[in-house]
């Protein structure tokens, strides 16, 4: 018994966390609802218990299997893990204040997000296609659920329903692809894939392996949300709970990318011809379409959705590169990105009242004056999406347009460039009606706690101090990816 | 003290200092703390001048860690006979820029010196970065602070013209970032001195030298792409067009000496004729237009981009001037002295000039040349100097202005007698715009109550003034100490310039 245990060590976070959710499922039924902060605190621990098991059961260069090979646990999985963990511990920190005044602080909220969580984690640790799917199904049930739980407001029901019905439909392309990959490589298991399918010769003239190439692409696309499979990331993101919108900009990406990696680069990695070509129109669209059409968002949220389809483009272009470099630069991205996209929601929380939500651009006027503090990490945010040094976004663009210029294709680097340039035009023009604009209304008083003001300014700096020692964490990126190849 | 450390300590001092400013307790302590931070720096940077060694063209104070190790992107710092006078010219403005803003600035004046000394502290790093992508990251995160001062304290169109500044400047930037990366493939370093030695085809080469001259040529800036520079200047604060005209465009001419001669020199022979036309239509076209401005402002600034035109045309006319005279003739080097002369003299008169209009502004709150004349009569002291300076921006013999491009023309008669030519013509147009600008706003009859009314300049003006028509006037009797620091550089530099570094494939 105690050696089965032992094998299964890997697996144990997610072990934990399953139990942990279903007992924040029991103890919620019995606590009154103005002790509900008794929920979030077990859940909060569960989770800094999970990340706990994570750094401390795995290394950083071993690379362990189990469940007949089903289930990975090596570098990758750990680091992604553990920042998708922070992430969503920090995420229900910052939506606390906010979930409270709507009367949506509920017990179901974070078992909910907990099972997000452990779908994505299971996504990140799977090692054969159909646990892929699983996992990816599990967070997206999840977020369905969560996207809808303001159920009596038209807007977010309306999203819930867009996201489903897209999601399902992008599911089911994936599904369809997984199952010709499988029917032509007659494994489910990833490695198995890539050998079986090393043997064959001509996988490019393969017409059957392209056409589920095309449908596994079709699928990630939707979730990661590139062009043209991108139309349900503004109405998603402007129609959920901010809140909720400030959770799927967030953790999943990093799972999503993930999956990607396991697909694409250990499934299919004889396919990069491919796959590279495809990558390339949908980075270089995702690039066009987000940062010129976000131009035209009124709504801060619309603005960053359209903002995120641009950033997708860009970690879409360093895994196209299809080398060491572009891997590691697209992690490095989407983690950072994480860290960024969080803040910004949460400053668009921060302005929100207890009546209305603040998702215009004119709300954000005068914060300057009002709260100079915040607006000042809004600033680094802002400056970080744009890309421009110290801040860390700057490092995300530089590391993933060196590996695509590494992979000769100068032209989509300098694509690349000139879109970030459009894209620093709506940043600043945020970073303009922040600063150098007054507000004209009566302004609500916002939910400036000391525990949501120290986890913004914690962000801020986050984003500054890697902007300033990017090395440590680039470093990680690239030993973990360098373990996994 | 601060034996190798002095480069960072002129980096951050400034950073930590205007940080400190930014969380001053008290609004009291504002003023004095940036002035005693930006006082510290100038006096941290004259040991660059006394320690240096103007023998032999090698990179002195070097400091070097390793930043990024993923990328051997390298924390490295050093200056030598090129960068040196533009830091000192850096720490020098700054501290005027402080005194200033003294009285002038009364909203958010902690935010206003922040502003500028964390910009001080950015711009001493660029000038001093030896790593491409150090030298690239100070470039860009010196727009943020820039950004902020013109959108913050400028004028009724300033969020028109801060968007427009950032714009530009990073529209030009991103394909430099674009070559640096692809220099790295070929040559697996960002080090400098590693890419003055890479070898490189003449495609990539003719790539790598224009996006090089879109970034640097934004930046100095040179015709057609000066548009941004007259909406920032008039929009920006007094002390935003100082930092503007006196440093931020050197920092376009530096660019060009650091990066295109050394590290394309077969390109930039190839090209040199266009960056000559251009530097040429700078000069006398954009001569012509400061001359029908009715904004004090944007005829100086104007004549920013008329006398930057001088500096890139030096760097550049030395391909001319090595095909017909040779290699060892000393005309190149000339035109690059002159060149750089130009760049320390032009940070001293414009921003002299801007000051000088910022000491009418704040008095009549309006820059339009018409509301004046006949300052003179009631503002005796200020006059004198206006007119020094204006002399000096005319390039009148015996100040700053006449010996850079004296030096320039002299050295352009080698190349081609037309160049020359028509560069001399600079010294009719400049001298018809500025001396109109001084007759008009400065002589005659007073004009209307609003002069009358004009008090002279105030002590902290006056000091201001002082220091600067001394800088202007000993740079022009004895510019000696300055070329002899760089002669070496420059020597060093036209022999990278001129040795061909072609990859043949």
């Amino acid at each position: 018994m105690s050696g089965y245990l032992l094998e299964i060590a890997p697996a144990y976070p997610e072990i934990f966390l399953l139990i942990a959710t279903c007992v924040v499922l029991l103890i919620d039924l019995f606590i009154k609802d103005d002790h509900r902060i008794l929920t979030y605190i077990i859940t909060q621990i569960s989770l800094l218990i999970t990340a706990w098991l994570v750094f401390t059961g795995t290394d950083t260069t071993t690379v362990v299997t189990i469940f007949n090979d089903m289930f990975v646990a090596d570098p990758m999985a750990r680091v992604l893990k553990i920042s998708m963990i922070l992430i969503t511990i920090a995420v229900f920190a910052y939506s606390r204040p906010y979930l409270k005044e709507r009367k949506l602080f509920k017990g179901e909220l974070f078992t909910l997000g907990m099972f997000a969580l452990l779908g994505m984690m299971v996504m990140v640790s799977a090692k054969t296609i159909l646990l892929v799917y699983l996992g990816l199904e599990l967070l997206s049930l999840s977020l369905y659920a969560m996207v809808a739980f303001r159920r009596n407001d038209g807007i977010a029901s309306e999203a819930a329903m867009k996201y489903f019905v897209l999601g399902a439909i992008a599911s089911g392309m994936l599904l369809y692809g997984m199952s010709i990959i499988y029917g032509l490589s007659g494994s489910l298991n990833l490695d198995m894939i890539a050998t079986n399918l090393a043997a064959q010769d001509s996988l490019m003239g393969n017409i059957g392996l392209l056409l589920g190439l095309s449908f596994i692409l079709v699928g990630l696309g939707f979730k990661l949300g590139v062009v043209p499979f991108h139309m349900w990331i503004p109405d998603v993101y402007h129609g959920s709970p901010t809140a909720m919108t400030m959770f799927l900009g967030a953790a999943p990406k990093i799972a999503v990318f993930a999956m990607v990696i396991r697909l694409l680069v250990e499934g299919l990695g004889g396919m990069s011809d491919g796959w590279q070509q495809i990558l390339v129109l949908l980075a270089a669209l995702s690039l066009f379409v987000g940062n010129v059409i976000a131009i035209a968002q009124t709504n801060l949220k619309r603005m960053l959705a359209y903002s995120t389809i641009s950033h997708m483009g860009f970690v879409a272009m360093g895994i196209l590169a299809a080398n060491e470099a572009g891997y590691a630069a697209s992690m490095f991205y989407i983690i950072t990105y994480a860290i960024i996209s969080m803040g910004g929601f949460a400053v668009i929380i921060f302005l929100s009242s207890k009546k209305s939500e603040a998702d215009d651009l004119s709300d954000l006027k005068g914060l300057g004056t009002r709260h100079p503090w915040i607006a000042f990490m809004m600033l680094l945010f802002l400056f970080s999406m744009a890309g421009i040094p110290p801040t860390v976004g700057f490092y995300a663009k530089l590391a993933v347009i060196e590996a695509v210029v590494g992979a000769d294709l100068v032209w989509l680097a300098v694509f690349a460039v000139i879109m970030s340039v459009i894209g620093a035009y709506y940043y600043l023009r945020a970073i303009k009606i922040m600063y150098f604009e007054q507000s004209n209304k009566d302004i609500a008083p916002s939910y400036a706690s000391l525990e949501f003001g120290a986890l913004l300014s914690l962000n801020g700096l986050a984003v500054l101090a890697l902007g300033l020692l990017p090395g440590g964490l680039m470093a990680i990126c690239v030993n973990s990816i360098k373990a996994i190849l | 003290m601060f034996d190798g450390y002095l480069l960072s300590v002129l980096v951050w001092l400034p950073i930590i200092g205007g940080i400190a400013v930014l969380f001053a307790p008290e609004k009291r302590v504002v003023r004095p703390l940036a002035l005693v931070v930006s006082v510290l720096t100038f006096i941290f940077s004259l040991p660059l001048w006394t320690g240096f060694s103007p023998v032999g063209s090698a990179m002195q104070f070097v400091e070097l860690a390793p930043w990024i190790e993923t990328y051997k992107i390298n924390y490295h710092l050093a200056v030598d006979g090129i960068s040196m006078p533009l830091i000192l010219l850096n720490t020098f403005t700054t501290v005027l820029i402080v005194i200033a803003g003294w009285e002038v600035i009364q909203k958010k004046p902690g935010h206003y010196m922040a502003a500028f000394l964390i910009m001080e502290g950015i711009i001493n790093g660029v000038f001093a970065a030896q790593d491409a992508m150090l030298f690239y990251v100070f470039f860009e995160a010196m727009l943020i602070p820039m950004f902020i001062v013109i959108g913050i304290w400028g004028g009724d169109n300033r969020i028109y013209a801060t968007i427009k500044f950032f714009l530009y400047t990073f529209f030009g930037s991103v394909f430099m970032l674009v070559s640096l990366l692809y220099m790295y493939w070929q040559g697996g370093s960002f080090a400098i001195a590693d890419l003055h030695t890479l070898k490189l085809e003449m495609t990539p080469q003719i790539l790598i030298f224009l996006s090089f001259l879109i970034a640097f040529g934004v930046k100095v800036p040179m015709w057609p792409v000066h548009t941004w520079l007259p909406d920032a200047h008039v929009q920006a604060p007094t002390g935003g067009s100082v930092v503007l005209a006196a440093i931020m465009l050197k920092i376009g001419g530096y660019g060009f000496l650091r990066f295109s001669l050394p590290m394309v020199p077969d390109a930039a022979q190839e090209l040199a004729w266009l960056v000559i036309f251009m530097s040429l239509v700078a000069v006398v076209y954009i001569g012509f237009i400061a001359l029908v401005q009715s904004d004090m402002k944007k005829l100086v600034a104007y004549s920013s981009i008329a006398h930057m035109g001088f500096v890139t045309l030096g760097f550049f006319v030395i391909y001319p001037i090595v095909a017909q005279q040779g290699v060892d003739d000393v005309n190149s080097a000339l035109a690059i002295q002159g060149g750089m002369v130009q760049m320390v003299s032009h940070g001293f008169i414009s921003g002299a000039m801007f000051l000088s209009i910022g000491v009418l502004y704040d008095r009549m709150h309006t820059r339009e040349i018409e509301a004046y004349g006949g300052v003179v009569n009631r503002m005796p002291i200020f006059g004198a100097f206006f007119i020094l300076f204006a002399m000096a921006n005319t390039g009148l013999p015996g100040t700053s202005g006449f010996v850079g491009e004296f030096m320039v023309i002299l050295a352009s008669f080698k190349a081609n007698f037309w160049i020359a030519f028509l560069a001399a013509t600079t010294l009719i147009v400049g001298a018809a715009y500025t001396l109109w600008l001084v007759k008009r706003v400065i002589l005659g009859d007073i004009a209307n109550d609003n002069v009358a009314a004009l008090k002279d300049l105030n002590r902290r003006e006056f000091f201001m003034m002082a220091v600067l028509a001394i800088a202007v006037i000993i740079l022009g009797l004895w510019p000696n100490p300055l070329t002899h620091i760089m002669s070496d550089s420059i020597s060093h530099l036209i022999e990278q310039a001129t040795t061909s570094k072609l990859l043949t494939p």
